[in-house]
């Protein structure tokens, strides 16, 4: 059985080490909150603010405290705020261990599109190309192939590019590969999964 | 120098004109600076450009100025909560530069600091990056960004004193802080003005050298996503 979105944000979470400044994306990643465990990490919103806490009780919601999807979330006893130069700064600086991120499609060359479809209501970027561009290592978790069964992990993006060579890790419902030289090496199946099953829902070039 | 000002109509009294470029602070609905805007609206000014990370949504925030059609360009890196933004930007009668907001939010403070470029790794190979000057530095590459110097700041804080030092509250301190710095002249609005000397000179976000104008009242602040969870689940 392919992984579903909780399997592929735990997996997920277990890029994450002890001690790590890391910033979610929006879908997928934000579930990658539920499964960090016992580990320390702390997690940016990219609006102003380290140490992110759960979502408030009802009642509680302050509309001062928001994340970058402009949901309402609460604080913790670690947390600091800064304003958005800052934020980047951080983010452009390479301070941010790392970065979980939804895509529309990723390529052989560590090419990442999630932010356009040409001919659509085009909503912006925000900060996905700072983070793309700043932090220090890029996963991304997204299903395997689109709604019409099409790869989305390709030997080169169609879609206007978020970023060029960023991506580190690919987390799909099928498995786990790396960016590495000359093409795309699976890590990890999920479990039901055969290396068949992968390559052929797979565009890119695979390497062993 | 007297800089607090009655009401937002007053503190902007002056400063407004046609086809003037505004740094706006504010990220989504949280610390937009929503008396001022209301202001601008009233003003009828025309013709403007913001520099503002959102364009707000349709009845609040910069979305009032696109109702009124008072807004030429917006320069913004998520405009997505907006649908009249998007019929007005479809059928071109309204401009939009998409800065990725790291890039915006160092463009403003750049400006701010009286820096005029500045490279950034930040969408090199995208289409962010066409037609603007490369240079490599230790063997990566990176693209010339320009920083914004607006005609005009608004901004929304939690606390001001009467010589204009701010403190801001959470994350509605956000875009505010670069965009007040960048303009030539910056009008707050505050949630309270306190008395001198009742702020914590270390605690201080904004020195008031960047505040000219400050104005106190009372702010809606609109939740734009109300996310929580129950008792049961903590």
């Amino acid at each position: 059985m392919p992984w579903d979105r909780n399997q592929m944000a735990a997996r997920a979470a277990e890029e994450l080490e002890d001690g790590m400044y890391v910033n979610l994306g929006i879908g997928i990643p934000t579930l990658v909150a539920n499964y960090v465990g016992d580990k320390d990490i702390t997690l940016q919103s990219e609006n102003g603010m380290l140490g992110m806490g759960p979502f408030p009780f009802e009642g509680e919601e302050d509309a001062d405290l928001i994340n970058a999807g402009k949901q309402t979330i609460t604080e913790l006893s670690r947390t600091s705020y800064f304003d958005s130069a800052t934020s980047f700064a951080m983010i452009r600086g390479g301070k941010i261990a790392a970065a979980i991120l939804g895509a529309m499609e990723v390529d052989e060359k560590g090419d990442l599109a999630n932010w356009m479809i040409p001919g659509k209501l085009v909503k912006g970027m925000g900060g996905a190309m700072d983070l793309v561009a700043g932090v220090g290592r890029v996963v991304v978790v997204m299903d395997h192939t689109n709604k019409h069964g099409d790869s989305k992990v390709l030997k080169e993006c169609t879609l206007p590019l978020t970023g060029q060579g960023v991506v580190d890790r690919i987390i799909t419902n099928l498995g786990v590969l790396d960016v590495v030289e000359g093409g795309l090496k699976i890590v990890e199946l999920a479990d039901g999964v055969s290396e068949d099953d992968m390559r052929a829902a797979t565009q890119a070039t695979i390497v062993n | 120098m007297k800089k607090i000002y009655a009401n937002a109509t007053e503190a902007l009294d002056g400063v407004i004109s046609d086809g003037m470029l505004i740094a706006a602070g504010g990220f989504g609905l949280c610390g937009i600076p929503e008396m001022l805007l209301e202001a601008i609206k009233a003003s009828g000014a025309k013709d403007l450009t913001f520099a503002s990370n959102n364009a707000g949504v349709d009845d609040f925030g910069i979305g009032i100025l696109l109702q009124t059609k008072q807004v030429k360009k917006m320069i913004s890196s998520y405009v997505g909560e907006n649908a009249e933004f998007m019929r007005q930007y479809l059928s071109g009668e309204l401009e939009l530069e998409f800065n990725p907001q790291g890039t915006l939010a160092e463009r403003m403070r750049a400006g701010g600091a009286g820096i005029p470029g500045f490279y950034t790794k930040t969408g090199v190979g995208t289409v962010i990056a066409d037609g603007k000057e490369h240079k490599e530095f230790n063997g990566e590459t990176y693209i010339l960004e320009e920083g914004i110097f607006a005609d005009l700041a608004i901004v929304k804080a939690w606390k001001a004193d009467d010589t204009g030092n701010l403190v801001f509250r959470k994350t509605a301190r956000n875009f505010n802080v670069p965009a007040a710095t960048c303009g030539k002249i910056c009008v707050a609005e505050v949630e309270e003005i306190v008395p001198r000397g009742s702020l914590e000179p270390d605690s201080i976000h904004l020195p008031g050298i960047y505040v000219h104008r400050i104005v106190q009242g009372n702010h809606e602040k609109r939740i734009e996503q109300r996310t929580t969870r129950k008792k049961e689940e903590a």
